[in-house]
């Protein structure tokens, strides 16, 4: 029996047991690789997407647990049109390796639909769970709190 | 200095050794142009083996693979330089392995002379050394080379390329090439050609000789340049390796012998194959692999295969492991690569200063763990997809594993999730190849999973110096650095190319010997430990050792001297090497260095010159209630010329957090021949509220012009010892141990 769930907005079937974790469901079943994998424990965060809006590690989701429509990176926006917080960190340079970064992206966007005007401390608090290898939190933060001051200039 | 005659002597010794045990070459195979090994098609018409033309722009051919440094753009943007196109005609892709591909960097790392001394020579190679790199098809990634290799390369690509376009150009005209220009992807003259029209007439007309333009016209080097993979690495839509993704592709992990380097003595699939989704378990004879219909599936049979572990020959745990490396002092000195002065009979003049310290094995823990597909053919060929730093490596490397010729390996090198040194080993691409050759015809994904990636990697070694200085009315007269550990380098080339270069080790004193303190009586020794714990390349290599040694050594002397440490440093350099000391009193003036010291911080000073780069940090510190927080830091350095700055600022930052992650709470310990460390949860790297502010200052006075330092390592070796020196200040306590949350509480 695949299991049926919503993805950016669109229904799609999945045929794996319903204990596999979405993060491999969206990797492995439907060839989605934005979504990364880095840890299996939930310690990095590379592989958050939202569900309902909240922003959640996908490695530690069985199937059957996923409540509500998933977001994934490739949902957030595309090249060729661009969400906020991508253009933010476009403008920003933040990535190094940029494997992290979906999911740090994913991350922010849960926190800036939160707190549409984040502190610092707001984002040392949301963002902690999210590791960067490179080092490059400094950017990091420098685009979220501009990808909030565009998001209020709409 | 005394001994630059002796050394220099030496360092042609060696390669004179590792060139005859390597390789037979004549000396034709040095002056042959490198073959191009792109094949034309319809839209894309290679010019030669570093530019494509193609219908809407060109694409850039990377000879060096792309982990997170930022090469990529910097070497496409020295071949748009000369080519005359705009930033957004431009695409690059990382080549196949091929000669042609070689680093002609590696020239600068081939040598046991200081970096701080080689900067100030003219360019004049010894030509053996200089056609190593060439002879021995060195298509690597490191040694922060990456820059300076391409830096006459690609824009002589970019030129040849330009020029090839315009000859085309100029007899459809009839008129003398000199008469036209190109801008913009185009040939301009009485008429208006675009490269794509011309690219086809100008294969056959690439000039042998062309001349580059000059610095005062450039466009694109020394600029911050969006780089090119931004956009897709902000929207997901980059393919790392671990992203590949094949129609009716399998998916496969693997488990291998925890006692490193141990055999498998027998294994027993039990329930693992009766999971639903499970297609194979596998013997790879020191562990085993599983093929499934997705990776979790795969990693949690992985767990229920039972197997007898056969033992590994290095002592069982952390404490027997450093008691080993310990011995190695007992030892005659593997390298003395400085001797000024007379250190002996200074150091007997009287009381002197004694230092010992210890640090632990380290893991590069990329984001990205390691991962690899391979097809087998019906032929028999094989196609793999491989981040990895050594495409030529790897792929023959595959071929010897799977018994076929290499011209039957399709190596591709995607882009990596961070390398860090950690993807120099082919292992990830032989054993995929392995995996899928018991499944022919169909992919296989082998994708390790993280406690397989930290319990598997090839570690940074442990490492104890020990150090003993004098001063005299306030002043250091002496110091004698003795570093034991066994030798990454000798370790990893022994499994990589079969042989150890013989000759001093540098990679076990370098960060030590070669820094430019002026001490009238100055030496360092390397003794090397044998240990059979698989060691590797980690970023900076040598230098994240004994900078942590020699930098703390250098604060405690100051604080002996009574002396302000960042002064004391500089007193030392400044006319050993000014530009050096022109990097201590810039970050002395950003810090704000004397204001810093006030009740509740503390401040510390490191410096490093490495990989042809100096790095000079300011590091302070804050007691909170939670604990110690890392606060703020400043960084300069000095690169020579700084091809581009926004990347230079980025890595400086990166390699700073990289080492200070190790420096607070990075091991690797060993139980029962075993790695301990499992994960992010007991080796956690610094997060964002951890990490300090940083502000970045480059300077480029460092050598004659053209001279190119490395940027992607040299701001990890400081680190470690700016924290030490800053915990130092503030707390009153000396660690001479890493990682330093065993001698102090960080707020978490």
């Amino acid at each position: 029996m695949p299991v049926t769930l919503t993805i950016n907005g669109t229904s799609r079937d999945i045929d794996l047991p319903p204990e596999v974790p979405l993060l491999w469901a969206l990797r492995d079943g439907l060839g989605m690789t934005g979504t990364k994998f880095g840890c299996g424990v939930a310690a990095c965060g590379a592989c958050t997407v939202l569900i309902g809006g909240q922003a959640v590690r996908s490695c530690q989701v069985p199937l059957s647990d996923v409540s509500g429509a998933v977001t994934t990176i490739e949902g957030l926006g595309q090249p060729d049109n661009l969400a906020p917080l991508q253009e933010a960190w476009i403008k920003h340079q933040v990535a190094q390796c940029g494997y992290c970064q979906s999911g740090q992206i994913m991350q922010a966007a849960a926190l800036l639909a939160e707190t549409p005007e984040p502190t610092d401390q707001d984002i040392d608090a949301a963002m902690q769970g999210n590791l960067c290898r490179c080092g490059t939190y400094p950017r990091i933060r420098a685009a979220i709190h501009d990808a909030a001051l565009m998001m209020k200039a709409g | 200095m005394a001994n630059w005659k002796k050394i220099t002597r030496r360092s042609f010794l060696v390669f004179g050794a590792a060139v005859a045990g390597g390789a037979a070459f004549g000396a034709y195979k040095v002056a042959e142009v490198p073959e191009n090994p792109l094949t034309p098609s319809a839209d894309a018409i290679p010019l030669n083996p570093w530019v494509i033309i193609n219908g809407d722009g060109i694409t850039v051919i990377a000879p060096r693979a792309e982990m997170g440094q930022g090469i990529s753009t910097t070497l496409a943007a020295l071949v748009a330089e000369e080519l005359d196109v705009d930033w957004q005609q431009v695409r690059v892709l990382h080549g196949p392995p091929a000669q042609a591909y070689y680093n002609a960097g590696f020239v600068d790392r081939m040598s046991n002379e200081p970096d701080f001394f080689l900067s100030q020579q003219p360019k004049s190679h010894n030509a053996i050394l200089a056609a190593v790199p060439k002879i021995f098809s060195l298509q690597i990634t490191g040694g922060s080379t990456g820059a300076i290799g391409g830096f006459v390369q690609m824009r002589l690509a970019g030129a040849g390329a330009r020029e090839a376009l315009k000859a085309a150009a100029a007899k459809r005209l009839g008129v003398a090439p000199e008469t036209l220009k190109t801008e913009g992807g185009k040939v301009i003259g009485e008429k208006t050609f675009t490269y794509a029209e011309l690219a086809a007439e100008a294969v056959d007309m690439v000039p042998a000789d062309v001349e580059l333009r000059d610095p005062s016209t450039w466009r694109f080097v020394g600029k911050a340049m969006p780089r090119l993979d931004m956009v897709a690495k902000s929207t997901g839509t980059e393919t790392f390796g671990i992203d590949i993704w094949l129609p009716g592709m399998k998916f496969a992990t693997v488990r291998m012998n925890p006692k490193r380097g141990g055999a498998m003595l027998g294994f027993d699939p039990g329930p693992a194959l009766d999971m639903p989704g499970v297609d194979q378990v596998i013997g790879l004879g020191n562990g085993i692999a599983v093929i499934a219909s997705n990776t979790w599936t795969a990693m949690q049979a992985a767990a229920l295969v039972t197997v007898d572990w056969g033992p590994a020959d290095y002592p069982a745990d952390t404490a027997k492991i450093m008691a080993q490396i310990e011995t190695a002092f007992r030892t005659e000195p593997d390298s003395r690569l400085r001797d000024d002065g007379d250190v002996e009979a200074d150091l007997a003049k009287g009381e002197v200063i004694e230092a010992e310290y210890r640090i632990p094995f380290l893991a590069h823990a990329s984001m990205e763990p390691w991962n690899a597909t391979a097809w087998l053919k019906d032929d028999g060929s094989v196609e793999v997809w491989a981040g990895n730093q050594a495409p030529i490596m790897t792929r023959d490397a595959v071929a010897a594993a799977l018994r076929i010729d290499a011209d039957r390996v399709t190596l591709h090198t995607p882009v990596m999730g961070g390398g860090f040194g950690g993807r120099t080993d082919p292992v990830p691409a032989v054993l995929a190849a392995r995996v899928a050759a018991a499944l022919p015809g169909t992919p296989v994904k082998v994708t390790w999973s993280r406690e397989e990636d930290m319990t598997q990697d090839y570690y940074r070694p442990a490492a104890i110096a020990r150090i003993t200085g004098r001063l005299e009315g306030g002043k250091p007269t002496a110091l004698w650095g003795r570093t034991a550990a066994p030798s990454a380098a000798r370790n990893a080339m022994a499994r990589l190319i079969g042989f150890a270069p013989p000759g001093p080790d540098r990679g076990t004193v370098e960060g030590g010997f070669d820094q430019p303190y002026g001490l009238p009586h100055y030496r360092y020794d390397g003794h090397i430990a044998d240990l059979s714990v698989p060691l590797g390349f980690w970023r900076s290599v040598g230098n994240s050792m004994n900078a942590f040694f020699l930098e703390s050594f250098i604060d405690e002397m100051a604080h002996a001297a009574g002396a302000d440490p960042l002064a004391f440093r500089l007193e030392l350099m400044k006319d050993t090497h000014a530009p050096s000391a022109a990097l201590l009193e810039t970050v002395r003036d950003m810090s704000g260095w004397d204001s810093l010291k006030r009740p509740g911080f503390g401040r510390g000073v490191a410096f490093c010159y490495s990989f042809g780069t100096p790095v000079a940090q300011v590091l302070e510190v804050q007691d909170t209630e939670a604990g110690i927080k890392l606060t703020r830091a400043w960084i300069a350095c000095d690169p020579g010329l700084a091809m581009d700055p926004s990347i230079i600022e980025a890595q400086m930052t990166g390699a700073m957090v990289y080492g200070l992650s190790a420096a607070v709470q990075g091991a690797i310990n060993f139980a029962d021949q075993q790695v301990v460390e499992q994960n992010y949860w007991d080796y956690d790297p610094l997060r964002m509220h951890t990490t300090p502010s940083f502000q970045v200052k480059i300077l480029q006075n460092n050598g004659t012009f053209g001279h190119i330092g490395g940027v992607g390592e040299p701001g990890t070796p400081p680190a470690a010892p700016a924290l030490a020196n800053a915990l130092y200040d503030l707390t009153g306590t000396r660690a001479r141990e890493l990682p330093l949350n065993k001698t102090f509480t960080f707020a978490v």
